[in-house]
């Protein structure tokens, strides 16, 4: 009798939980963070984080969001529940993109004026090293086996492959022209590459760091050199990727096993950042132009709804 | 078999410090940045100094970012700069120190001397990347296959501003035109543009006043543009003789465009879209000052060959160009667009920047100007209509 009233007690606990969902959205010329509930489909608020926040994640115990605040020259940690600041760390000049190791020890961030990244031990704030890279970094991934940290130069074209242990870059691969963005695959076997210029996306082979897929983006009726993708993300069980393509307004379905495209969707106007629900069953969407953010519903592959947050939104992370 | 052993170490340390996954030899790739000393022109204010090196930070930024990526490439890139004296010899200066010596120059000339030099250039031999002329001639019937042009054509500009007017429905032009041969190229483009996007030149003037108008603007402007019904006056004034003078003093309250004014433009300070505020910062740290539309052109000639050199592994002048002429070659300009050179008359196809002195006002292709191939096309001479032959 106890035990199953503390049963459903717990269940209605979970339930509540998972429909609790919260995105958050960065307004690079809102200098602010936009607080959504996707569920209901409203902006519940916006605060003030800093000057040009672009960059965010969220921390492994989803307690804390991380962002850069470019033109405050820092990332700034958040408590997520407050959103008030927690604490700044040493990211170097204009952090626009960074990563966090799997136990958020380590975060690694682009200095794309310097060709550097910047290595940052979290618990100490302090900057611990700079690897040199291409010119004018940008992406910026660690694997989710910790093994491999990579750096994507913009105008060099390539993907450095920088060993977690060594801090030093082990293997470098060309890739198309403009690599903005990176992902591993959950397993870390695959790496995935959207090249901005090229339109395309680039899969490598983690154990072999080769190209073993070039996929090249074209939507009807839209010219070549407006497909422009730069988020990427691949869902957990690498059925499906999801590509934004810029200025094409679309996101792009690729089937993550045969690598045929799927579909395009239309969302809001140059799509930039992606970010799954927790339960991956939704993907949010940053609209730049828009000033909105697209919900997708990944069973149908299909966008449900738009919801207005502010000027500029650019990057997203959804919490449980 | 000390050799032995230590070249099989070389080896394996180039493997280790270079890449396995692209091809590791070290490799030289040299570029010439040939340029003749130029006179200061006469100052319209003291407000803008007279910049002696425009184009070469440009080059060595360049070079430095192909050096930052050919130390993952195994090449390395050097760039040797020849700067002609004002009075010399430049057909000579270029057949003694240039020809046979590099396949890839970069000349930052004016467009009589780019011409005399590009006569005696051998196609087969080397590879001239113009970062200074405008001229429409050049990339018509003047063309010539071993010449790159960098820079947005006369025509390219005209139609950026034209495509922008339409947008605007101020169809209704008042040419007025410097007294310079220059002055009458950029005016022929207007006309082009104007007829090519359906506007009317309502009339047309050439400016024959003073060109001390701190003393006479006042008086002369407004019973220079009096008695004509228009929307926009359209300068062509390329050397800055008088145009800076027309905006505030017309008879009616009309906006400036052409040469001053809104202007159209390759590279201007107020550009920050599509990461050009990591390149303004990087220019101005090395330069110390902002970056030049030349110097943006000579960062993209030295940035094309350091492309076309780690997409081909090669430092010679047949693959380079080869694949600067190939769809593959996108070159990342800070403009939000692929650019590329066309086929046709070796011409980088590029978004054309339209600013006033403190805002960017907008960027060409205007949207809505639609291209079968790339919107970038409805800029300047489009295939169909295109008098080179030569490419």
């Amino acid at each position: 009798m106890k035990k199953s009233v503390l049963k459903a007690v717990l269940t209605l606990l979970l339930s509540s939980t998972a429909s609790a969902e919260t995105v958050y959205v960065t307004l690079e010329k809102d200098n602010a963070l936009a607080v959504i509930d996707p569920i209901a489909g409203v902006l519940v608020k916006t605060v003030p984080i800093g000057q040009r926040p672009r960059g965010i994640a969220l921390g492994q115990d989803n307690k804390f969001l991380y962002v850069a605040t470019s033109d405050d020259n820092t990332i700034k940690i958040i408590d997520a529940d407050t959103l008030s600041e927690t604490a700044r760390l040493p990211s170097g000049e204009d952090p626009e993109t960074f990563a966090l190791n799997p136990d958020n020890t380590r975060l690694f961030v682009s200095n794309e004026d310097d060709s550097l990244v910047t290595v940052i031990d979290v618990a100490t704030r302090q900057a611990i090293k700079q690897i040199p890279v291409g010119v004018e970094p940008e992406g910026i991934a660690v694997s989710p086996d910790n093994h491999w940290l990579i750096s994507t130069s913009e105008t060099t074209n390539m993907v450095h492959w920088i060993d977690t242990k060594s801090l030093t870059i082990t293997d470098n691969t060309l890739v198309d022209p403009r690599p903005r963005a990176a992902t591993f695959s959950a397993d870390s076997k695959q790496l995935w590459v959207t090249s901005e210029m090229a339109g395309t996306l680039t899969v490598l082979d983690t154990d072999t760091r080769q190209i073993i897929k070039k996929i090249q983006f074209k939507v009807p009726g839209v010219t070549a050199d407006t497909i422009q993708p730069v988020g990427v993300v691949i869902d957990k069980d690498r059925r499906w990727g999801y590509v934004a393509l810029g200025p094409a307004n679309r996101v792009a379905v690729v089937d993550a096993q045969t690598f045929a495209i799927e579909k395009y969707l239309l969302v809001g106007q140059r799509v930039w950042n992606l970010a799954f629900s927790p339960d991956q069953q939704r993907l949010y969407t940053t609209n730049g132009l828009s000033s909105d953010i697209s919900i997708i519903d990944l069973n149908s592959h299909k966008v449900t709804r738009s919801i207005a947050v502010g000027r500029n939104p650019w990057g997203v992370v959804a919490r449980p | 078999m000390i050799v032995r052993t230590l070249v099989k170490l070389t080896l394996v340390w180039q493997a280790l410090a270079m890449t396995g996954t692209v091809a590791a030899e070290s490799q030289q790739i040299k570029i010439a940045y040939f340029s003749q000393e130029q006179a200061a022109p006469p100052a319209l204010s003291n407000l803008d100094p007279f910049i002696k090196d425009k184009g070469i930070p440009g080059a060595e930024l360049a070079v430095a970012d192909n050096n930052t990526t050919g130390q993952f490439t195994g090449q390395s890139y050097q760039l040797d700069k020849f700067s002609v004296a004002i009075n010399g010899d430049v057909v000579q200066a270029f057949k003694e120190k240039i020809a046979g010596h590099y396949a890839f120059v970069v000349v930052d000339l004016p467009a009589d001397q780019l011409n005399r030099i590009s006569a005696i250039a051998s196609s087969e031999q080397l590879l001239l990347l113009d970062i200074a002329t405008t001229d429409d001639s050049l990339r018509n019937e003047q063309c010539a296959g071993q010449v790159l042009h960098l820079l947005p054509s006369r025509a390219m500009r005209a139609d950026a501003l034209a495509q922008y007017m339409m947008k605007k429905r101020w169809q209704k032009w008042f040419l007025v035109i410097g007294p310079t041969s220059e002055d009458r190229l950029y005016a022929a483009a207007i006309k082009r543009s104007a007829k090519r996007f359906g506007m009317k030149i309502v009339a047309e003037k050439v400016w024959t006043h003073t060109y001390d108008a701190r003393r006479t603007a006042q008086s002369d402007i407004p019973v220079f543009t009096q008695d004509v019904d228009y929307d926009i006056l359209a300068v062509a004034d390329e050397q800055g003789l008088f145009g800076e003078y027309l905006a505030y003093r017309t008879w009616s309250p009309r906006p400036v465009i052409g040469t001053q004014g809104l202007i159209a433009t390759t590279w201007h300070k107020t550009h920050e879209h599509w990461g050009a505020v990591q390149i303004q910062k990087r220019f101005k740290e090395l330069a110390g000052r902002w970056m030049e539309e030349r110097d943006y052109g000579a960062y993209l000639a030295v940035r094309a060959i350091g492309e076309a050199a780690t997409r081909t592994q090669s430092n010679q002048l047949e693959p380079i160009k080869a694949y600067l002429f190939s769809p593959a070659f996108a070159l990342q300009g800070y403009k939000g667009k692929p650019l590329s050179f066309r086929t046709w008359n070796g011409q980088l196809r590029q978004p054309v920047l339209l600013a006033a002195p403190r805002s960017m006002v907008a960027v060409a292709p205007i949207e809505g100007f639609l291209h079968p191939k790339t919107e970038l096309d409805t800029l300047g001479f489009d295939e169909p209509e295109s008098h080179c032959t030569r490419h």
